[in-house]
């Protein structure tokens, strides 16, 4: 355990999920300007629970296992790392999922 | 407000969006929950971590579950699930619903719709659940 304990983790998540990319061709990663479009308004919207919540003391962080760099006043830098990994974990999986089922979302045409 | 009030405000505000805003119907979708199913395991894992190791932790007032702020959760039992607060999964799943619709959403609407997922390499298993289709 140490500083970069939620780091690790994080970076698991991403290391466990980019192979789809790559592998199954889910074709997230490489669909940059939608990638980002899709992420923002999910990063503000989950930024503001997290804003809540660390503010009222729901949670709260280990200072011996975060790097203790914060945004914005409040938003460990973990924090916002995991809402920008964690869709595009969720995307790499779901399309990677679709290329293997080959099933319709309804963006085909 | 509790986390669960807020996890189910979240999850119906993901489901008004992908159902009658965005109308991707996601949620509908058998690949989604197959998708969903395996997000959710590597979520137990992770979030597991996360919590178990008191990485992150949580003031018991806000929780269904107990006072786990300074010593380490039960994995199945008083409000937690794998060593996470069962509210988690609502976090996780409103999370998960809000991208892959509004990522759809934005393919339909010609943003990079293409180049569409490819297909699996030959080595890749067929039929079961985790296969290609025979």
């Amino acid at each position: 355990m140490s500083k970069f304990s939620y780091l690790g983790v994080l970076a698991f998540i991403l290391f466990g999920t980019v192979w789809l990319e790559i592998i199954l061709q889910a074709r997230v990663l490489r669909k940059l300007k939608r990638l980002v479009l899709t992420i923002t308004p999910v990063v503000v919207l989950f930024v503001i629970w997290d804003y809540y919540a660390i503010t009222n003391n729901h949670w709260f962080f280990d200072e011996t296992k975060v790097t203790g760099i914060t945004l914005i006043g409040f938003l460990p830098l973990e924090e916002l790392l995991f809402f920008i990994i964690v869709p595009i974990a969720a995307l790499l999986s779901f399309e990677a999922v679709r290329s293997i089922k080959q099933e319709k979302a309804g963006d085909e045409k | 407000m509790t986390y669960i009030q807020i996890g189910i405000i979240y999850c119906l505000l993901a489901f008004v969006l992908d159902f009658y805003i965005l109308k991707t119907k996601v949620l509908k979708l058998r690949m989604f929950w197959l998708s969903y199913v395996i997000v959710l395991f590597f979520q137990f894992v992770t979030n597991g971590i996360l919590t178990k190791n008191l990485i992150v932790r949580y003031n018991d007032f806000a929780l269904i579950g107990g006072d786990y702020s300074d010593k380490t959760p039960p994995m199945i039992g008083d409000g937690r699930l794998f060593y996470a607060p069962v509210e988690d999964v609502f976090f996780g799943f409103s999370m998960i619903v809000m991208t892959i619709s509004i990522w759809i959403w934005l393919g339909r609407k010609n943003i990079q719709r293409q180049p569409f997922s490819g297909s699996p390499p030959k080595w890749w298993p067929k039929g079961h659940w985790y296969g290609t289709k025979k």
